[in-house]
């Protein structure tokens, strides 16, 4: 229990981090965290918990404030976007990329995609070539974290609670707990979801959906926002198309009735078939990473030398 | 569920804006949500009334302006009516549509006190 205020249960703190809370009655302080605690308040609507090293639970927050008291009503206009402030963490988090040559990926697919063996599968086929980091979004447990901690690779489980997505402050707080190396692909595996993570961006670089032939192949056309969202099609579990029903050919016409320019790769992590491309897809994606943050950085360095030049004490 | 999620910006812009102005009360919160979002309206007024219970927006009228979808034709070269994201062109029958509107998800007024 927080000994400073007395509220939430017992669980791993995260140190260093100042929270806020916000009681039943409405009152709401903030302190340091200087002792374990339950809920983690960020900002004024997400609640999370630490439970575990490697282990992010996010729930949903009460909104804490109360105003006695009434006088002339009036419109205002606000004009705001309602994911606005997640677009902002987005772009923050998309900043910080840029700035670390981190390449990140925004997994997305129904449940049961394979989502996670095909991580698995890529991690053990990068190694050595790729740093990679991998951040797992799921309702409940850390079962999808623990089978890629034991590639070896670093892995944070993000687990959302009630929420059906990752938001852009869930992945804002897991890269700062997992502190990637500079250079690194980062993949995160979002809820497995077609519908809410397509609104939600968290600053990566693609958005890549993942669509098993076990599936119909009119999923495309069920969920055209998530499709629509996404660069690149997987179409996943490939050794299995002997024996299901499943056209590829107009699956593949579906998606790109819905998003002309999505990619189209497919793959079997059981066999390994196809796993190339995707590998090269990464690589190059990294590599491009790298590559615009070696001009960035160039670009900054001719501006100081620019301004040396202006800024020097004239000779003579 | 996202439309909670949904629920809690807009209560989180709201109360934003109520400390930042000194708001005692919001009596009406006016949304404009596209047809073409993602957004299920019955869903977004549920949790609306949940989130805000207790907070300066408890029992707020939640107004929802819907945006209809619209989208622009390749072939015909003009802006056409869209019910649905993968609608044909009305006009011309073809699928080359690209949306214009009807995805917007906006807090666009508030009636305070």
């Amino acid at each position: 229990m927080c000994t400073t205020c007395g509220c939430g249960e017992s669980g791993t703190l995260i140190e260093g981090d100042a929270h806020e809370h916000a009681h039943a009655d409405g009152t709401v302080h903030s302190h340091a965290h200087g002792h374990s605690h339950g809920q983690v308040r960020i900002g004024a609507e997400i609640t999370a918990s630490a439970e575990e090293a490697g282990l992010l639970h996010f729930g949903m927050g009460a909104a804490g404030a109360h105003a006695p008291g009434m006088s002339q009503a009036r419109m205002v206009r606000i004009e705001q976007d309602i994911l606005g402030k997640n677009d902002a963490y987005a772009a923050e988090n998309r900043r910080r990329f840029a700035e670390r040559a981190i390449f990140a990926v925004n997994l997305v697919s129904s449940p049961g995609a394979g989502k996670t063996t095909l991580l698995v599968r890529t991690i053990e086929a990068l190694a050595g070539r790729l740093p990679v980091a991998v951040i797992e979004g799921d309702q409940q447990t850390s079962v999808d974290a623990e089978r890629i901690r034991a590639t070896g690779a670093p892995a944070i489980q993000v687990n959302t609670g009630k929420g059906c997505h990752l938001d852009a402050l869930m992945v804002s707080r897991a890269i700062a707990r997992l502190a990637p190396a500079d250079g690194t692909l980062l993949l995160i595996e979002n809820v497995g979801n077609l519908v809410c993570p397509a609104d939600f961006d968290l600053g990566e670089a693609h958005k890549v959906v993942i669509l098993s032939v076990t599936e119909g192949e009119d999923k495309p056309l069920k969920y055209p926002n998530m499709f629509r969202a996404a660069n690149l099609m997987i179409l996943h579990k490939t050794d299995l198309l002997p024996y299901v029903a499943f056209d590829v050919e107009k699956c593949i016409a579906h998606a790109r009735r819905v998003n002309p320019a999505i990619g189209v790769l497919q793959l079997s992590s059981m066999s390994g078939v196809g796993l190339d491309p995707w590998l090269e897809w990464l690589a190059r994606g990294a590599h491009a990473a790298r590559v615009a943050r070696e001009r960035a950085i160039d670009r900054l360095q001719r501006r100081v030398v620019e301004l040396e030049a202006e800024f020097a004490p004239t000779q003579g | 569920m996202h439309e909670m999620a949904l629920a809690e910006s807009v209560v989180g812009i709201v109360e934003d804006y109520a400390r930042r102005e000194c708001v005692k009360r919001v009596r009406t919160v006016r949304l404009e949500i596209g047809r073409l979002s993602n957004v299920e309206l019955d869903a977004i007024r549920f949790c609306f009334d949940a989130v805000t219970r207790g907070g300066v927006a408890d029992s707020a009228m939640l107004d929802i302006e819907e945006v209809p979808g619209t989208g622009w034709c390749m072939r015909c070269a003009v802006q056409v009516p869209l019910a649905a994201m993968l609608d044909v062109c009305p006009r011309c029958g073809g699928c080359e549509v690209t949306v214009t509107g009807g995805t917007e998800m906006r807090v666009k007024e508030l009636e305070v006190e």
